[in-house]
């Protein structure tokens, strides 16, 4: 392997990783706060990258249709708390794991009646439809780079949000104390459908920036939570800092595996998960 | 007679009932009873993990398919295969391998456990589909059906409907007593009492570990027995089998029947399957019926709001969940 082909396997595997992070981190939020197992959560990434394949070929345009797609995510994260989520909290991991599977039932049916069974492309903007030459025949496309730049971004903006400011003070405390929290004045329940939404919100971009190189396909929300599954048990339940460690790691293995290992590749991240297991069984950064 | 007495007898007017089935001559019906007997030992085995041991698996397809996949892959291609060593020994290598991931997964416990069963299942989803071992995603074709001989005389021939409905009803009643028998000794109240407060087991004395690790390897054993004989029944595997979306199907089968109850993933299994083949009835619905898993996880989405102790709990209230309150009232 030589260098510019490594470079370009570390890139990959960094922009793979910095997007499952985005999925996983509203994940392990709304874990981590909410106490809700929600498997439903690959199915807004399949919702983005399907309002953003309709969006754009009724727009023209990959941004515009982000722009529009975006709000309409939140409201539907939103919706969705009021009218279902809301009513698990207190009750048992087993019933939110049966409601939110029938949840992903409702809508892989509802994806093929409004959207149909094929798989589609979405177009790459023109404006990042370009790539920077690293040697004679190898190349980078400019929009991983981008994708990688906005996930980046999007990270530290969360850190900013949760460790910095007075609405993260608020979900932080909620988190470890929903009366106290509650006694003192603050809407719990508001902040828990603000989190929410924004979880929704995530894994529903991902799906929509990543929509140009994945193509647009069904039950492709299933293959994402499962990984990112695996992302949240080996960062540690409701650590957004974990999901992005335990994020980059996984990309980098399963890139790296695809192109060393290609007949195992499948397996590495879960031999990764067995390991973290045995070693640290609450995740990496898990409170015990 | 009391009414008690009464209802300890009615699992043998039911078994008794069933056996006579076959004389109906229903073909088409006999093929869904068989597999509703199936899923019926499935759930039961994942009832004992998620009603009786408190550890809510969502991975537990990966033993049923795995014992479909061992079927496959030890028998001679286009001859019969022994059911006496070939059962026992899909049932061994889904114990062993319930033993072995039980020791990882029992590390973890609530969001945790669910998580990792599931992602377990994907491992074992994933050595299948991408390597060839087990045919990749095509997966193989059984030819033939396994064989019971005592010597010459064929105790039940597998390739006759009617004989295969009744070994997957013995089974099934087999497994049901077998549990119930187990379920009412002292290690079913262990059990239980670690469903209840594991804490309090442990400072008690008991091997808590131990004893939720024996019910993680016998629950993946008795998947195993279901998931040969929906191996046999098929007449092929393939990686659908171990997928995620079979063990999301049985745990609603154990919620709607009502878990903490051995009659419960009966009842659970006989409707889910009926309501499946109802929901997907092409008379009945039209193009809808292509749509059947809309209305099927809505009626799941209700189930999982409105009925948590599940048909079952319509009648009568388990035995665990009595214990549960009076824990809780303590």
């Amino acid at each position: 392997m030589d260098l510019a082909f490594f470079l370009i396997q570390l890139l990959n595997g960094l922009q793979y990783g910095l997007l499952l992070f985005l999925v996983a981190s509203g994940l392990t939020l709304i874990f981590g706060i909410m106490g809700i197992i929600n498997l439903a959560h690959g199915s807004f990434y399949m919702v983005g990258a399907y309002l953003a394949w309709s969006l754009s070929s009724l727009t023209g345009s990959l941004s515009a249709a982000i722009a529009l797609a975006i709000p309409l995510t939140v409201v539907l994260g939103m919706g969705l708390e009021r009218l279902l989520f809301r009513h698990l909290y207190q009750r048992d991991h087993l019933y939110q794991v049966l409601l939110t599977y029938g949840l992903i039932l409702v809508f892989e049916e509802l994806r093929s009646l409004i959207w149909g069974d094929d798989v589609h492309g979405v177009a790459v903007p023109e404006l990042l439809n370009y790539s920077i030459p690293l040697t004679e025949n190898l190349s980078y496309p400019v929009y991983r780079l981008a994708i990688s730049t906005v996930c980046l971004l999007l990270a530290f903006g969360l850190y900013f949000l949760i460790q910095r400011t007075r609405l993260g003070m608020m979900i932080r405390a909620g988190a470890s104390n929903r009366e106290m929290v509650q006694s003192l004045g603050i809407d719990i329940k508001l902040i828990y459908t603000l989190v929410f939404a924004l979880g929704i919100a995530l894994a529903a971009f991902a799906g929509m920036i990543n929509a140009p190189l994945s193509s647009v396909f069904p039950n492709m929300g299933g293959g994402v939570l499962i990984i990112c599954f695996v992302v949240v048990v080996i960062g540690g339940i409701g650590s957004v800092k974990g999901a992005l460690i335990a994020s980059l790691a996984i990309g980098l293995a399963e890139t790296f595996g695809q192109v060393l290992v290609p007949e195992i590749s499948g397996m590495i991240v879960y031999v990764l998960m067995a390991i973290v297991l045995v070693w640290r069984p609450q995740g990496l950064f898990g409170r015990a | 007679m009391k009414p008690s007495r009464l209802a300890s007898y009615l699992p043998f007017v039911v078994v008794g009932l069933a056996a006579l089935f076959p004389l109906l001559d229903n073909v088409y019906y006999m093929q869904l009873l068989t597999r509703v007997l199936i899923m019926a030992i499935f759930a039961m085995s994942l009832d004992l993990l998620v009603g009786y041991t408190g550890l809510v698996s969502f991975g537990h397809a990966a033993y049923f398919g795995l014992a479909g996949y061992a079927l496959a892959l030890m028998g001679p291609k286009y001859e019969a295969v022994s059911l006496w060593w070939s059962l026992p020994a899909a049932i061994g290598v889904c114990a062993l391998f319930a033993l072995i991931t039980g020791t990882l997964v029992l590390r973890t416990r609530g969001i945790y456990f669910i998580m990792v069963t599931l992602a377990f299942a994907q491992m074992l989803f994933f050595v299948f589909h991408d390597t060839k071992l087990g045919g990749g995603s095509d997966g193989i074709y059984i030819y033939v059906k396994p064989e019971m001989l005592l010597g010459d005389f064929k105790v039940l021939d597998l390739e006759n409907r009617d004989h295969f409905y009744w070994l997957a009803l013995i089974l099934a009643a087999g497994v049901y007593f077998f549990l119930r028998r187990v379920l009412g000794s002292n290690i079913g109240r262990a059990l239980l009492g670690i469903k209840v407060n594991e804490h309090r087991m442990r400072a008690l004395g008991f091997p808590v570990f131990r004893y939720q690790l024996a019910s993680f390897t016998l629950s993946g054993g008795l998947a195993g027995l279901a998931g040969y004989l929906a191996a046999v029944q098929y007449g092929f595997v393939n990686p659908e089998i171990l997928s995620w979306h079979q063990s999301g199907a049985v745990l609603m089968m154990v919620i709607l029947g009502g878990m903490g109850t051995l009659y419960g993933p009966v009842i659970g299994a006989f409707a889910f399957v009926m309501l499946r083949e109802v929901l997907s009835n092409q008379a009945w619905f039209g193009s809808w019926a292509g749509h059947w898993q809309l209305a099927m996880g809505s009626i799941i989405m209700l189930v999982a709001l409105y009925m948590p102790r599940g048909l079952a709990g319509l009648f009568v209230k388990p035995v665990v969940t009595e214990a549960e309150e009076e824990a809780e009232d303590e």
